[in-house]
This record gives structure tokens, sequence and C-alpha cells, in this order.
């Protein structure tokens, strides 16, 4: 049975549904649909209604359904190199019409993985070994093996028992479905990677592609070049848009979705700043989660909506000195990086049996964008952490690390994302020399499970655990 | 009446117990040269039982610790990482210690310790190159026994450059050394330095600060020590106990919850 969430959790987990649904009702109705990059400036696409999806929210998800080794390993047979990034092989391999699928044998029978499943219970609630003492695992619940197939071969193939099959075979990724794109928008302020790999679906559809190059700042201020730069290219965007819609630019539709997308955003960084209450109302690697939202539907009312219903909800816990964090909060972290959403069972685990609080994550606040007007909107979209220099991203992240009362920082060497993992050992020098507060790093990636290993995690986390409650002796805590 | 108490240190390729009386005194410690996931662990407890002619039922305290700790609920009262115990077990032998350096079976990491804590540390990635395993993968490729790289890369004249950053190319690459006539005792000199120039970027990231010890089953080769000495310009103090040092921590830390 699924677990009951709160109002706010679920009108958030509603809006996400409600853009996949839409985008893929769109694509039915013959109109034309897009993919984006997270942090492309969606009010433009909103302002034209044109429906769009977003890749890396969709890797994300394909990851946490434990679909991101075979789709990796679906791009890498098709020659991406696995350096490259985990999101980017999930998108690739999707864009060539790989979808995960259950394994068959010769007869079209599923290869059940005898590992999957839930544990066996007997009447008293005891768990059942074999007499090897493995696990018996309870038939109802394993599942088969994962593979790929291709959408592509399966229409090419003629009616019959083998197209029906194999299309029952494909795993159904629920909102994450989405239909191929007409046009691509991308915005590379988040990540480098993405203007090969969006060049890439354009010229493997042979559709547009609407790009917006952010530059590089190392300033702590965005200088006016760079935003009459970028205004040249919103209007390109613009003209590009009008295109695709068939529809002309509309202003107040335009200034309409800005408004939203504020109040989005506002309404976001509520809800990030409850991190700072002590204890904290909520586990912090929630936000993980309510990400999406803030990812594929900032432009839109309901999105808002769903952020000011569960910041109502936050501060009624904190009125009444309650938490939504399934246990009791002993240290508080900040959370540096991308989580491995194929391992997450495994990642909070440590984390919950060491009562290890998120109250810190950069990622997060980072979609937060709030602005007066155009060139407002352009000077926040530089923002974004892999976009600015490293004493702007030092700066940011201490910050939290003070508001949030942050005890130590754990970091995720994200093999998916050099420029992120790259500058974090001078973070975590920085962290201490400045702070005082230990670090601890440990390999992974944000969807190839591949690189990332439990045991070793648990040891990192076991370790920055030990430094913290030596840390807080030192201070008579 | 005397407080006895069992650290045992469960790692990835060998299974150390040591026995310490009043906190100070080891009484008896034992080796076996497998690791978590074997009999190791077993054997390993029994032997230093064996050794100190006592029951399991007569250490008031048991801790565990290594990557195979937590497979001894039900036998260990407590499982500590590894680091800390590092730290507690070179502050015990060397109260002047602010570095530990422990190259073990397939970590290696280095731990700044203030006043016998562990307050930062650094570990390897997710790789083998700058580990023990690294030494074992080479003493096969070059017919020799891992004990004996220590003695034979002493006597090398010459520097041969092993610079893959990864032990299967490291491996390739001194087979082609071999192939090329290369002698033996240069290669192993060579991989020696290999090791240690990968532990230096991870101490230097944490800062070395005289005393520096170096623990961990690694610490007894001498070329392997001698290369970090060089790399880092520093003195390095070893033990006989440096294989042991992690259950020597591990059974401090248990006479401290035993007296707590």
């Amino acid at each position: 049975m699924a677990k009951v969430v709160s109002p706010g959790v679920q009108a958030l987990r509603d809006v996400v549904e409600k853009v996949y649904r839409e985008l893929r009702e769109a694509k039915e109705a013959g109109e034309p649909v897009g993919w984006s990059s997270s942090k492309f400036p969606c009010e433009l696409a909103e302002s034209f209604g044109l429906h769009v999806g977003y890749p890396e929210n969709q890797a994300a998800g394909i990851a946490a359904n434990r679909d991101g080794e075979v789709m990796c390993q679906a791009a890498e047979d098709l020659g991406y190199d696995n350096d490259i990034c985990g999101y980017a092989r999930i998108s690739l391999a999707y864009a060539a019409g790989y979808r995960g699928a259950n394994k068959m044998d010769k007869d079209g029978n599923y290869v059940i993985n005898p590992n999957s499943g839930k544990q066996m219970k007997d009447a008293d609630g005891k768990k059942v070994f074999d007499e090897n003492g493995k696990p018996v695992m309870d038939p109802k619940t394993m599942k088969p093996y994962a593979t790929t197939d291709n959408i592509y071969e399966i229409a090419a193939l003629p009616d019959g028992e083998e197209k029906t099959r194999r299309q029952n075979a494909l795993h159904k990724y629920r909102q994450m479905t989405m239909p191929m794109p007409d046009f691509v928008l991308c915005c590379n302020n988040i990540c480098n990677c993405m203007t090969k790999w969006y060049e890439d679906i354009a010229r493997r559809h042979n559709i547009p592609l609407i790009m917006i190059d952010v530059p590089y700042n190392e300033f702590d201020h965005v200088n006016e070049a760079n935003v009459k730069y970028i205004r040249s290219q919103l209007d390109t965007a613009i003209r590009q848009m009008e295109e695709i819609s068939g529809k002309k630019f509309d202003e107040d539709k335009f200034e309409q979705c800005c408004q939203n997308a504020n109040r989005t955003a506002k309404a976001w960084l509520k809800v990030c700043d409850y991190l700072q209450y002590k204890p904290s109302p909520f586990n912090g690697f929630d936000l993980f989660n309510h990400m999406a939202d803030v990812v594929t539907a900032r432009g839109r009312v309901e999105a808002a909506e769903a952020f000011e219903l569960l910041a109502s909800e936050l501060e009624q816990h904190v009125k009444e000195g309650t938490t939504t964090a399934p246990f009791k909060e002993q240290h508080r972290i900040m959370f540096e990086g991308i989580p491995c959403w194929p391992k997450l069972p495994a990642l909070f685990k440590p984390l919950k049996a060491n009562g290890l609080n998120i109250t810190g994550v950069v990622y997060a606040p980072a979609f937060g964008f709030v602005y007066d007007n155009l060139d407002g909107l352009v000077k926040a979209y530089c923002k974004a952490p892999n976009s600015v220099s490293i004493e702007q991203g030092v700066a940011w992240r201490e910050g939290l690390i003070r508001d949030n009362k942050v005890d130590g920082v754990l970091v995720h060497f994200n093999r998916s994302c050099k420029p992120w993992s790259g500058y974090m050992p001078e973070m975590q020098r920085r962290f201490t020399k400045d702070l005082g507060i230990p670090t601890a790093g440990f390999d992974g990636d944000q969807a190839d499970p591949r690189n990332f290993n439990a045991a070793q995690y648990e040891t990192r986390v076991q370790g920055l655990v030990e430094a913290m409650e030596a840390n807080d002796a030192k201070k008579g805590n | 009446m005397s407080i006895y108490t069992l650290g045992i240190d469960i790692g990835s390729t060998a299974s150390k117990c040591i026995i310490l009386k009043d906190g100070k005194d080891i009484v008896a410690k034992s080796l076996v040269d497998v690791g978590a996931g074997t009999t190791g662990p077993s054997r390993a407890i029994s032997d230093v039982l064996e050794n100190a002619h006592m029951k399991k039922e007569e250490m008031a305290y048991t801790l565990a610790t290594g990557y195979g700790r937590n497979s001894l609920e039900g036998i260990a009262d407590k499982q500590m990482s590894e680091l800390s115990c590092h730290a507690m077990g070179a502050y015990f032998l060397w109260p002047n210690v602010h570095t530990v350096i422990d190259i073990g079976g397939q970590d290696a990491k280095v731990i700044h310790i203030e006043n016998g804590t562990m307050t930062n540390f650094q570990m390897n990635d997710k790789c083998a190159a700058g580990t023990g395993r690294f030494l074992d993968v080479m003493a096969r490729v070059l017919e020799v026994k891992v004990s004996d790289l220590d003695k034979l890369g002493a006597q090398s004249k010459k520097r041969v450059p092993i610079s893959s950053t990864c032990t299967v190319f490291a491996e390739s690459e001194v087979i082609s050394q071999l192939s090329k006539g290369t002698n033996k005792i240069d290669i192993i000199a060579g991989i020696h330095r290999s090791v240690a120039s990968r532990v230096i970027g991870l101490a230097n990231r944490v800062g070395v600060v005289p005393d520096v010890v170096m623990t961990g089953g690694v610490a007894q080769n001498t070329g392997v020590v001698n290369a970090l000495q060089e790399g880092l310009g520093v003195e390095i103090k070893t033990s006989p106990l440096a294989q042991y040092n992690g259950a020597l921590g591990a059974a401090l830390y248990a006479y401290r919850k035993a007296t707590k």
C-alpha cells in the first residue's frame, strides 16, 4: 500500500503528473511538444502554451525506478562513452527509442531475478531463511531482470504475438513517459555537457534546437554585456517559438507566466528555509523529490499553490514542535550534489541510522529564480551552481551552512558531473578552514548505479558522524 | 579486578583481533589472512581468545571495526568506523601523532588527529590504485610474494616510472616493462612510488602535520614508506603493530565504553 502523504506533498505529485499527462495529450492532439533543460527560462514556452517535458527530471525518475543501468548501457552500445553524464546517456538512449523492459527467454517468458522482491516472513513476522542461510523471497513480489528494447524496432514488427509480447514487456514509467520531441530548448547555465546532448537529440530527430548560451561568470554580479548577449538570444528564441507554435508572442501572457514563476520560486524558497529550524520540521532529503515541481512546473500557478500549501503544513509543524522526518534529528548536515537516484534506499539507510538530517541542499534553492523584470530574469538565470565562480559557490554554501545550522558536509563526488565534483575538494577545504566543520566525500553517480559502493559510503558517513561528535565534544556541546 | 576488552578489525583482506587489559596492556593478538565474508573473522576471534587463554564472556566490552564490522552483530557490543579506531590506536602508540596514513587491502585513508580524536579525513575514491590490492596484483604479475616486494624494491638503482592511475592499466604497463627486459627490482620500486603518489594526493588534501604515522598492512613495506617520506618530506613512523592498529583502537574504545 502506498504511503499516505500530506495534502501538500500530494498536490505537488499531482502537478508533476499533470505536466506529463498534458504533454502526452498535446502530442496526441497533434500539437508540437518539446524537451527542455531544467534551467531554460520556462516562462517563454509557457506563454506560448507549448508543452515541454524535462529530460533531466525524466532521467532521475528512470534511474530511481532502477532502469538507470540498462539505459546507460543502451547508450554505451550506441557509442556514447561511459564517462558521459548518466542523465545524458539515459536521455540519449530514450531519444533513440530505447526503453527499460522485462527480460524474456526464447519462449517469451519473463526471466525472474531471484534476488528481487520482499523477504518472506512467517506467521510470527520473522524473516524466513533457506537451509543455506539465504533469505527466502516472496514469489509474488519478485520481478523479472531488466533489459532494454527499442520502440522503433517494435513498431516495425508486423502485428502479432511477438509485437504484443514485446510491447507488454516495456516498463511503464508513469508520468515519465515522454513523447518524442518536435523541438528542444537548451540553456547551458546548469551544465556544459548539455549543449552537445541537446544538439545530438535535435540532429537525431531533425528538429529545431533553441539555444540560450549563458557565459561563465567570474563576478558576484552579472555584467551588462552578458545581459545584452542573453537578451538577444531570448529575442531569437521568441521568433523560433512563434514559428513552431504558429502564434504571436503575447507580452501579457508572458508577464502572467513570470508572475507565476516568481510566486512558485518564493514559495519554494520558503519551503527550503524551514530547514533553518532546529530541529527541522522535515527531512531535507524530501527536497530532492519536491524539486520535480520546481523543475517541471515553476511557470504554473498550481505549482505555486502546492508549495504554499506545503509551507503552511511546515509552519504548523513548527508551531506544534513536530516533524515529518522519520527519525530523531541528532546531527544536521549539508548534502552536496545530486543524490544517487538508483540507490536512494542505500543512501538514506546510514543517514537514518545515525540521525543525520539533511538541512542544507545547495541544489534545491538554486532553482528559486526571483526577479522583477526581463533583465532581472536574465540575471537570475545566470546564477546556477556550475556557471558561477568558485568564490560565489563557496559564499552560497557557507551562507546555507550558517543559516541552516549545519554540523558537517557530505559530498557526493558525482561521476556524472565533472565540473561540480571537480571543485569540491577545494570547497571541502574551505568549509573546514572557514567554518571548522568536518566533511566527508563519497563516490557515486546521479543515474549510473555502477559508480556507487554502499559499503564504502557507509564507512564515510560513519566517519563523518564520528568527526562531528568529536567537534561537538571539543565545543563542549 | 582487571577489565579486559576485545577489539576486532575485519578488513577486506585480513581479520585482526586484540585483547587489552585495563585499556593499556596488550594481552593477546591474532591475524588471519582473509577478511569480511569469509571464515576469517570467527577464526581470528577464536585464535585471540585461545592465545589469551580466555573466554568471550570474560570480555567486558567488544567493539568491531573495518568493512566487515556490521557482520558481527550479536558478537560485538558496538561497531565503529575504522577511521576513528585507527586514530585512537595511533594515538595510543604515538601520543604526539597528528596525521595517520592507513593503507589497507582495498582503501587508503589519511586522518587528521587532535588530542587523539579524528577531526578530518580523506579516503581514496572507488579505485584500487594506491591500496594494498594494487600491490597484490603487481606481485602476481611479477611472480613474487607480496611480502618480498619490500626487500626486492630496496635493491633498485634505477627509477622506472609506473605512471598509470588505474590498476588494470598499470598491470599492462608492468607487463610492457617486463617484455622490454626492465629489471624486476626497478619495476617494484616504481610500483612503490606509484602507490605513494596516490596517497600523497590524499595527504595533501587533509594537510600533513607531524608526527606522521603509517598504519595498516602496507606499513610493513618499507619501500612504500620510504616513497611516502620522500614525497611528503616528513619522517613517517611505523610500528610492528601497524596491521593491528585498527583492532587496537577498537579495543581502546571498548575500554572507554566498559568504564563509562
